[in-house]
């Protein structure tokens, strides 16, 4: 493949996102647990708790401001980069976009600088409420985006429009129920937990290691612990609601995802581990857990999923459909109000496929004039390279395993065992850190460009939706972004590790005032260990 | 869903085209004093502690406030998306240069006083300068560029082409009428936040902030005033020709427009109109005078009158047209042609009406709790913290 405007434009959305999603998942979580420990300090009143909102906040507030800076490229870069794309589904795609702002971003950007500037100027409960409103309006702001995103995966709820050529809304409920969105959105956000946990949990044993914040260190795991293994769980039972989702409306995407060339009989195997091999169309050395995807992709054991060679002949045939929807697209354009209703009738009927003549646009400039090679051709860019989808969705799947296993682990080491953590465990805590970002950055990865080559599933494909930039335009916005991105990057990872190893540094003397009083209260008891005490 | 036939398509599109406005004044009035802010100062505050009580005067709402211009951007996609789509692929550079802006104010806010170091935060001080000076120049220079109208045309398919080399679209935008635009909406602004900052500062950054916001308001004052004579001189205008229907399908080849006459003659057709320009200048000269006086909060009120009064003369004057065609005035975008359906611009009408009144509530009351002067003693006391 040639590299060319789509390329490099498809490049600069991947990398200006991912490193938005550097940011989001703590961004998500965080804000939760945060408002977890201040709902714990507002109802037991001990100082210890306070200080823990405010140190984790401090790290949640330097997180938080580079989500911002890079969100706000998001925002515009549809516009600037994706000019066809947004004329095209603009009336769909723009509302949640414009929603997610109303709702959203403005809850949680008007309360955030009340979170750190309004301790002294607010009432406990007043302040405990500003924290809970910035998390709710970061968790929102999942929803819309994802409702967005869900429908480029799964466009439901619009149709095509001749007179305006565009797709244009025709419910605005089924847009926002999309079962796609809704998976997607209860994925995400759990991931955003797990990653937090595991933040707090990894900087916490940390603590422990160095012998440094302990009061502060085993209040956090224990939070972090029970948060983190219900996200966990929760993250893997609605991975496979998305993978069961995506069984209805991106066959293809699961197809490849799972190197399944050939439909099997229902109900199908699962390949758990293997080699793709895209020129031949096979997967090598598969080891296979029979029933296994039949099971997880339909729950039934009698639907066939379809393999990739029986989706290509599909596309061929919407191809050919599209191409006689395009003929009439040409004669409506040009007779408007006045066109002939037989033709308005072969539109109406294989309007459906109009983005299917599309993909022959890569070829030709007119769709009617398309030779066979071509349309065949056509047809098999549908299939998404397959090897990286397969490895990136297992390794994904392997982390969430492992996440579950970590996190239920020390759950019950910190509930059960009085917080005795053999040193091999907090390392291992420790080295945890950056795996849900790795996961949640696959998972990414898996969701679009197992999409491709359309940027909206069978409407639109991506190589139309570009704008008409030159090479240069765009190779210098990358070059400025990942230039400000990285500089900004480094400078928060410094801040970070400053603030972490500075350690909590607000409160002090109150705090450790309390502590000791309430270590001394724990030591009168008889027979009572500080340490095995549960957390307050 | 039949509930969107209750209110015409015609109805609909005149009140997003009016929303599209309060956004657009809503953005400028609160995000425009930290934009003004930004662009003061290096003139304003000279010690360290004078910078931080600047920069706390906004410290706690710029976040909010900047949210007005991301839902600017998600309002013109959803309301405008033809608009949305050939003006910032068009304005591809200078997009990008008002992004980097954006990117860099929120971290230099945030991070500045996180370190006690006096080139790391002499360095986040001159990012906060960048980031109010540059887009409130860009702004004003996107206003002139689109009143004489840019090279665009649609193809059969409506894909949108601009015109012209790479460096051509970026340089070819800062032409002497569109400078001198920017150079009225980087005035306005600064005059606007010199306007904030008296209220919310004392001692030098207050009488500094009047120093400078009063000539700030002249030269809006004085610019405008010879933006409006060179509209009626040396800029065509754009009309629509022929027949047209004002709720039919958005599509701008439908309709035939020409170029020629003079944008001043909206105001012998809508006479009121002229309320704006009126405003605009009285609110910038009861400013000038404010500033110069002890009157802190009125003289914030007379800012915004002129902001509301400058910025809604180019919406009135121009209208219907949105974004001109100077090449294919056939592909101009009006209010008429480049609105998204009837049923989205009902829905999203519906969730403005919920959220916009709670959204002013709630910022009201933030504003409310963090009433008041931000003193040499607040910044010291809370030196050792780190906001
Ligand atoms: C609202 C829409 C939306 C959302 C929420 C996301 N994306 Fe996406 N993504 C697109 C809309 C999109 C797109 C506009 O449709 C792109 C650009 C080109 C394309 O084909 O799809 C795309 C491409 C794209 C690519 C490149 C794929 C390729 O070139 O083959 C990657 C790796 C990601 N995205 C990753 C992400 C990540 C990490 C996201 C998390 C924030 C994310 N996407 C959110
Ligand atoms: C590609 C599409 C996306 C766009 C256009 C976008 C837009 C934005 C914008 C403009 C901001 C800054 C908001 C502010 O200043 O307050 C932001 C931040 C954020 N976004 Fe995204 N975003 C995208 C992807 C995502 C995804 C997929 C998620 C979550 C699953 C997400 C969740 C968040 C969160 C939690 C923040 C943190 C900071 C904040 O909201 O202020 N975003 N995004
Ligand atoms: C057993 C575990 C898991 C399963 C079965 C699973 C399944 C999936 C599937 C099928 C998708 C693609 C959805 C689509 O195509 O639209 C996906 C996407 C994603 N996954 Fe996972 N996943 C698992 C674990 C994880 C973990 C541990 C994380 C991060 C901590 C994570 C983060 C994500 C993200 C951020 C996306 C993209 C958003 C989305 O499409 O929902 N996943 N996952």
């Amino acid at each position: 493949m040639e590299f060319g405007i789509v390329e490099l434009s498809r490049l600069q959305f991947a990398v200006t996102v991912m490193y938005h999603f550097l940011f989001v998942p703590l961004t998500l979580g965080l804000s939760i647990l945060v408002a977890i420990m201040e709902t714990v300090y507002v109802m037991t009143n001990r100082p210890i708790w306070r200080q823990m909102t405010k140190f984790w906040g401090m790290l949640f507030g330097i997180n938080f401001v580079l989500g911002v800076a890079t969100g706000i490229t998001m925002e515009f870069q549809f516009g600037m980069n994706w000019s066809y794309y947004s004329h095209y589904v603009g009336d769909i795609f723009g509302a949640p976009l414009a929603i997610e702002g109303l709702m959203a971003f403005f809850l949680e950007a008007t309360f955030v600088g009340l979170f750190f500037f309004g301790w002294d100027k607010l009432s406990k409960v007043a302040h405990l409420i500003v924290a809970w409103l910035v998390a709710i309006g970061s968790n929102f702001s999942a929803l819309w985006i994802l409702i967005a995103n869900g429908w480029m995966q799964n466009p439901v709820g619009a149709e095509f429009n001749p007179m305006t050529m565009r797709m244009e809304m025709t419910s605005f409920f089924e847009v926002l129920f999309n079962e796609v969105a809704q998976a997607k959105f209860v994925h995400t956000v759990s991931a955003g937990y797990v990653t937090a946990s595991v933040f707090v949990l990894g900087v916490s044993a940390w603590y422990m290691l160095k012998g440094r914040h302990i009061e502060l260190a085993r209040r956090s795991i224990t939070v972090a612990a029970a948060f983190g293994l219900a996200s966990a769980f929760s993250v893997v039972l609605l991975g496979d609601e998305s993978g069961y989702s995506a069984t209805h409306s991106q066959k293809m995407k699961l197809a490849a995802i799972e190197a399944m060339w050939e439909t099997e009989p229902a109900p199908a195997p699962f390949n758990l581990i293997g080699f793709p091999d895209q020129e031949a169309r096979e997967t090598h050395y598969a080891i296979k857990i029979p029933w296994a995807m039949g099971l997880i992709g339909t729950r039934s054991l009698t639907t066939e999923i379809p393999g990739i060679n029986e989706l290509v002949e599909q596309a061929e045939t919407r191809i050919r459909s599209g191409m006689t929807a395009y003929d009439a697209l040409v004669t409506i354009r040009a007779e408007r109000e006045a066109t002939d209703p037989a033709v308005m009738a072969t539109f109406e009927e294989h309007s459906a496929d109009l983005g299917f003549a599309y993909l022959l646009k890569r070829y030709v400039d007119d769709p009617r004039d398309a030779s066979e090679d071509q349309i065949i051709a056509a047809a098999n860019d549908t299939i998404p390279t397959v090897w990286p989808l397969f490895w990136a969705f297992r390794i994904m799947v392997g982390l969430g395993f492992g996440f579950i296993a970590t996190m239920g682990y020390f759950f019950y080491m910190a509930s059960f065992k009085g917080m005795q953590f053999p040193r091999p465990a907090l390392h291992l805590a420790v080295w945890m850190i950056p795996a849900p970002w790795i996961a949640a950055e696959l998972g990414w990865f898996v969701a679009e460009f197992g999409r491709q080559p359309w940027t909206v599933d069978g409407v639109l494909p991506t190589a139309m939706s570009v704008s008409h930039l030159s090479m240069t335009e765009v190779a210098l916005t990358l070059a400025g972004f990942v230039v400000f991105y990285t500089v900004l990057f480094v400078v928060e990872m410094g801040l970070m590790l400053k603030y972490i190893r500075k350690g909590p540094f607000q409160d002090v003397e109150e705090t450790d005032a309390w502590v000791k009083r309430h270590n001394d209260r724990l030591a009168g008891r008889k027979n009572a260990d500080a340490i095995a005490m549960p957390a307050e | 869903m039949i509930l969107h036939e209750l209110m015409s398509y015609e109805l609909l599109r005149l009140i997003w085209w009016g929303l599209l406005g309060v956004l657009l004044i809503g953005f400028a009035l609160t995000d425009g004093f930290d934009m003004g802010v930004g662009a003061l100062l290096p003139f304003v505050a000279k010690t360290d502690t004078e910078r931080r009580i600047a920069i706390n005067t906004v410290g706690p709402v710029w976040e909010g406030n900047q949210v007005w211009f991301i839902l600017g951007g998600g309002a013109i996609f959803a309301a405008w998306p033809p608009l949305y789509a050939v003006s910032f692929s068009g304005f591809y550079l200078a997009m990008f240069v008002i992004l980097a802006a954006f990117i860099v104010r929120p971290v230099a806010f945030k991070y500045r006083s996180k370190r006690d170091d006096a080139r790391w935060r002499s360095t986040w001080d001159w990012a906060l300068f960048a980031g109010g000076f540059v887009p409130a120049l860009l702004f004003g220079v996107a206003v002139g560029n689109v009143m004489q109208g840019v090279p665009f045309y649609l193809t059969d398919d409506l894909y949108p082409i601009y015109e012209g080399a790479w460096y051509a679209k970026f340089f070819g935008l800062l032409d002497p009428f569109s400078l001198l635009t920017g150079v009225v909406s980087l005035s306005m602004l600064v005059m606007h936040g010199a306007a904030w900052l008296t209220l919310k500062a004392e001692g030098p950054v207050q009488q500094r902030a009047r120093a400078y916001g009063s000539r700030a308001a002249l030269v809006a004052v004085a610019g405008y005033v010879l933006a409006g004579l060179w509209l009626a001189v040396g800029i065509d205008a754009y009309a629509i020709v022929g027949d047209y229907v004002t709720d039919g399908p958005s599509n701008p080849l439908h309709f035939e427009v020409a170029k020629g006459g003079s944008w001043l003659a909206a105001y012998a057709v809508r006479p009121w109109i002229a309320i704006a320009p009126l405003m605009g200048i009285a609110g910038a000269l009861l400013t000038f005078i404010g500033l110069r006086s002890t009157r802190e909060i009125s003289t914030l009120l007379f800012s915004k009158m002129a902001i509301l009064g400058m910025i809604s003369s180019v919406g009135l004057t121009m209208f219907p047209f949105i974004l001109p065609s100077s090449t294919n005035p056939g592909s101009s975008l009006t209010v008429w042609n480049s609105s998204s359906s009837h049923l989205t611009l009902f829905v999203m009408l519906g969730a403005t009406v919920i959220f916009m009144p709670v959204i002013l509530m709630y910022t009201a009351w933030v504003y409310k709790v963090l009433w008041g002067k931000v003193t040499e003693a607040d910044v010291s006391e809370n030196s050792h913290s780190v906001y």
